[in-house]
């Protein structure tokens, strides 16, 4: 039987040695393999302090996370080592000591909450379940906790916002109520898994603020995983970076961001600092958008309102702006998807057709797409040689030797070999895919192409290698983009023009320089402010400095 | 109730009664294209051509085909379903007593197998791939491969012709005690329960396992809920949209489905009331059967239709 848990306030809570992680892999084709996820890492945290895990996806953050819990996601498997929280070593507990733990000592707050409650029932039942079902405390006397960590953390109307589904709330409020609901039961640790990343920037800087002073408050330690270095250094006391499964650096936070000592933390410290010089415009557009006005449902729920934007060739135009400002139906009106109500879009001297249908296909090859998720843009039945190849077929009717050899001189020029010409996209990261895509786009010898979020979905440096090959292209083939994206470090790397959208229209518009000089309006503030800078105690001085609340709120 | 609800059940609702109609067209004309003649069957062989063109007057028979169908509908919505030709009674009391047999055993059947399909179901989740789930799959699945009626006979050999323990005739009678009733027909509640069974129980099992995929199964596996705490607080309430449909297609079975268990075990209901008729060619009957049968069907789905609308917190509370 366990001894009951220690409530000190100082003193180790959870001492993680010589952590193991396996799991098996079923790669087509081939025999199961063993794949080693975390190698001998071990991972200490005292009562109520903040260790912040950080690395790249297939770091090994999560499933090392979820292991103070003795949680294998997916089949993955604790094969060495030892976790010890309060004293007790939970790999040889048993599912019985698991479950007394869960919940009660330990609670997870995940990066989806709006995937991770229940649709069926009422936020209330479920974040004071945990503490009924551990018998911490009465069901009145847990509501009334509730209700009090929804007015800590910020949550409308607290009295009732329990009684709602959570359908009914926004992704940042879910995201405060899941914080609540692993606080309900007064653990001893708290497991943040990306608990802003799927946020909008503006809303992001709330919730982190919120579960920083929640966290502060209660003194639960936490142990808090994200692969943004910015956010982690607002909240955690010491950080550990990881690789591959492997310990890389640990030290404290102000160490980390000032003086890493490898190189990788270095790399991970400097991302974004691309040097772009911006290209004043030229003299006619190649893209002109004219006053558009766009809606859906038959002109009920307006999307877009007189919006007016040009593109030159050979530049970049950013569209920034939180989700539901209209950045993407902006390309959806571009590429005649979904035809404007007003307004005239001139391509390269002529008047584009609203319509998809309409337009001719020599229209259609000078404006290209390339998405955020390239894997889900592609056939996963196709090979690379396939999915590169089909625009040189359509576009250019190339056969044969003609197309193969085209195929190779473009993955040439995103960097990678003719050896993938024959692979699928299953076989490719996150990276290669985009790569691919872009690839694709570029077979069509485009004017224009529209870049939608396409590194949103990538790790910081990946990213940047992403970024870096779009500019070079640009100086090579002199072709123009429209960049969408809520990401405004990516604004600044690679923008010549930016226009900032707020509810379907555009609130600032202008060459770079000029859109980031101050002085700003209400919404493009908010935005440059929320963007998380590697400095201690940024997030105060933003909080504080702020002049408008987020759409979130 | 909130009003998109509503709407969404009133449209269902009309649907059914939409599609009712169009049932009922389709067996009236169904039942013109038989080949036969009402008239001749009632007079029989050796009728005069002088009578039994008076006995189609008479009937209406002569009338073009869409005022006869008008004719039988407008008597059906007002509850005469017009007589028997074999008997010459009415069919609407004869069938009354009918259906109600049949609702009653249906009933009883669905009494036993509901409730034990969904815990079989439950059950091989919370040990599921082990011997437990595979030994529930294995014998679900190899009750409902038998056909009803090998079952039922080997029910009536073992347990009533040498055990002795339930009559192997169903028979029922008006005014019999209801324990006397209930053991009539244990034998072929027995038989309909392992024919729906399995069915059930494997879609259970499969909208649960479904569900068991979500995040928020894992979100309630980091509170400390057991397996089973999980199944049914955070699974089962989210699968029940799918589970009711099978249900219901079931519960239809069981009340238009009986026909051969209720032939076997000699029991007076509608499937041994149709079954008869269509030997005597009784094309009333038959008619007024067909559409008691597609109503019960068509209202059956409505109920889960309704089920899943209303169990769906979306459309139940919408932002």
């Amino acid at each position: 039987m366990a001894k009951a848990p220690r409530k000190d306030k100082t003193g180790l809570l959870l001492d993680i040695q010589n952590l193991r992680i396996e799991a098996t892999s079923y790669p087509p084709g081939e025999p199961p393999r063993n794949v080693v996820i975390v190698d001998d890492v071990s991972v200490k945290l005292e009562r109520g302090k903040v260790l912040g895990l950080i690395g790249e996806s297939g770091a090994g953050k999560s499933t090392i996370g979820l292991s103070s819990m003795c949680y294998g996601r997916g089949g993955v498997r604790i094969t060495g080592g030892q976790v010890i929280l309060n004293g007790r070593d939970l790999v040889k507990g048993g599912p019985r000591l698991l479950r007394q733990v869960r919940g009660k000592e330990v609670c997870y707050v995940a990066q989806s909450a709006a995937a991770s409650f229940n649709p069926a029932r009422k936020l209330m039942d479920q974040v004071i379940e945990a503490a009924l079902l551990h018998r911490i405390c009465s069901r009145a006397e847990a509501e009334k906790r509730a209700i009090g960590l929804f007015k800590k953390l910020g949550l409308p109307n607290p009295e009732t916002f329990g009684q709602r589904f959570p359908h009914q709330v926004s992704g940042g409020q879910l995201q405060r109520a899941m914080t609540a609901m692993a606080l309900c039961s007064e653990p001893d640790l708290i497991v943040f898994d990306e608990p802003t990343t799927a946020l909008d920037v503006t809303t992001q800087i709330d919730v982190l603020a919120s579960i920083k002073e929640a966290i502060h408050d209660t003194n639960v330690a936490a142990l808090y995983i994200t692969h943004d270095l910015a956010v982690v250094a607002q909240v955690a006391d010491d950080i550990m970076v990881l690789r591959h499964g492997k310990l890389v650096e640990y030290g404290d936070t102000r160490q980390i961001i000032k003086e890493p000592r490898q190189q990788y933390t270095n790399q991970l410290v400097s991302v974004h600092h691309i040097p772009h010089e911006q290209k004043n415009p030229n003299d006619a557009p190649v893209l002109a958008v004219n006053n558009i006005t766009a809606a859906y449902g038959g002109g009920l729920v307006k999307v877009l309102k007189n919006v007016t934007v040009d593109v030159h060739l050979g530049q970049t135009l950013a569209v920034v702006g939180e989700s539901g400002s209209g950045k993407s139906t902006l390309a959806r009106a571009i590429t005649g998807l979904l035809p404007p109500m007003e307004g005239s879009i001139t391509f390269n001297g002529r008047t584009l057709s609203p319509r998809l249908a309409n337009r001719t296909r020599n229209d259609l090859r000078e404006l290209q797409m390339i998405y955020q998720m390239a894997d889900v843009a592609m056939n996963p039945r196709q090979t690379i040689g396939t999915i590169i190849g089909r625009p040189l077929e359509f576009y250019f009717g190339m056969r044969g030797r003609e197309r193969d050899a085209r195929v190779r001189e473009l993955l040439d020029k995103i960097e990678m070999g003719t050896g993938f010409a024959d692979r699928y996209p299953a076989e490719l990261s996150g990276g290669q895919k985009q790569r691919v895509c872009i690839a694709r786009a570029l077979a069509a010898k485009p004017k224009l192409i529209i870049c939608d979020e396409v590194t949103s979905a990538l790790d910081p440096l990946v990213a940047d290698g992403i970024l870096k090959l779009l500019l070079d292209l640009q100086k090579d083939e002199n072709v123009a983009y429209i960049f969408i994206t809520h990401d405004l470090a990516v604004v600044k790397s690679i923008a010549d023009a930016i226009a900032v959208m707020y509810r379907g229209e555009v609130v600032r518009y202008g060459p770079k320089t000029e859109v980031l000089k101050p002085p700003f309006d209400a919404y493009t503030d908010l935005l440059l402010s929320s963007v998380p800078e590697m400095e201690l105690g940024w997030l105060e001085g933003a909080m504080k400095n702020r002049r408008m609340a987020s759409a979130g709120n | 109730m909130s009003a998109p609800v509503l709407k969404l059940v009133a449209q269902r609702i009309a649907m059914g009664l939409l599609l009712l109609l169009a049932v009922s067209v389709l067996i009236f004309a169904g039942t013109q294209i038989l080949p036969g003649d009402v008239a001749q069957s009632i007079l029989g062989q050796s009728a005069t051509p002088q009578a039994l063109e008076n006995l189609r007057r008479d009937m209406g028979l002569n009338d073009p085909a869409y005022i006869r169908y008008l004719r039988w509908l407008g008597g059906i919505l007002t509850g005469d379903l017009g007589t028997a030709l074999s008997s010459g009674q009415d069919i609407a009391t004869s069938l009354k007593e009918r259906l109600w047999n049949t609702l009653f055993l249906a009933f009883w059947a669905a009494v036993v197998s509901i409730p034990l399909a969904i815990m079989l179901g439950l059950l091989a989740v919370r040990y599921r791939n082990g011997f437990v789930d595979k030994l529930i799959s294995g014998l679900g699945l190899a009750s409902t491969s038998l056909p009803e009626f090998f079952t039922g006979y080997l029910l009536i050999y073992f347990v009533a012709v040498r055990l002795q323990w339930f009559p192997s005739v169903s028979t029922v009678y008006e005014g019999m005690p209801l324990g006397e009733r209930l053991s009539a027909i244990a034998l072929p509640v027995t038989v309909l329960t392992l024919v729906v069974l399995a069915h059930m129980m494997r879609m259970t099992r499969a909208a649960i396992l479904n569900v068991m995929q979500s995040a928020y199964i894992e979100t309630a596996e980091l509170k400390g809920l057991s397996p089973l705490q999980i199944i049914t607080r955070h699974a089962f309430p989210n699968a029940i949209a799918p589970i009711v449909n099978v249900v219901m297609l079931n519960l239809a079975f069981l009340v238009v489905g009986v026909v051969v268990v209720e032939v076997i075990f000699v029991y007076p209901g509608m499937g041994q009331y149709l079954v008869d008729h269509v030997a005597k060619r009784d094309v009333p009957v038959v008619q007024a059967c067909g559409l008691v049968f597609a109503a019960v069907y068509i209202s059956l789905n409505i109920i889960a239709d309704i089920v899943a609308i209303v169990s769906n917190p979306r459309l139940r509370h919408p932002k």
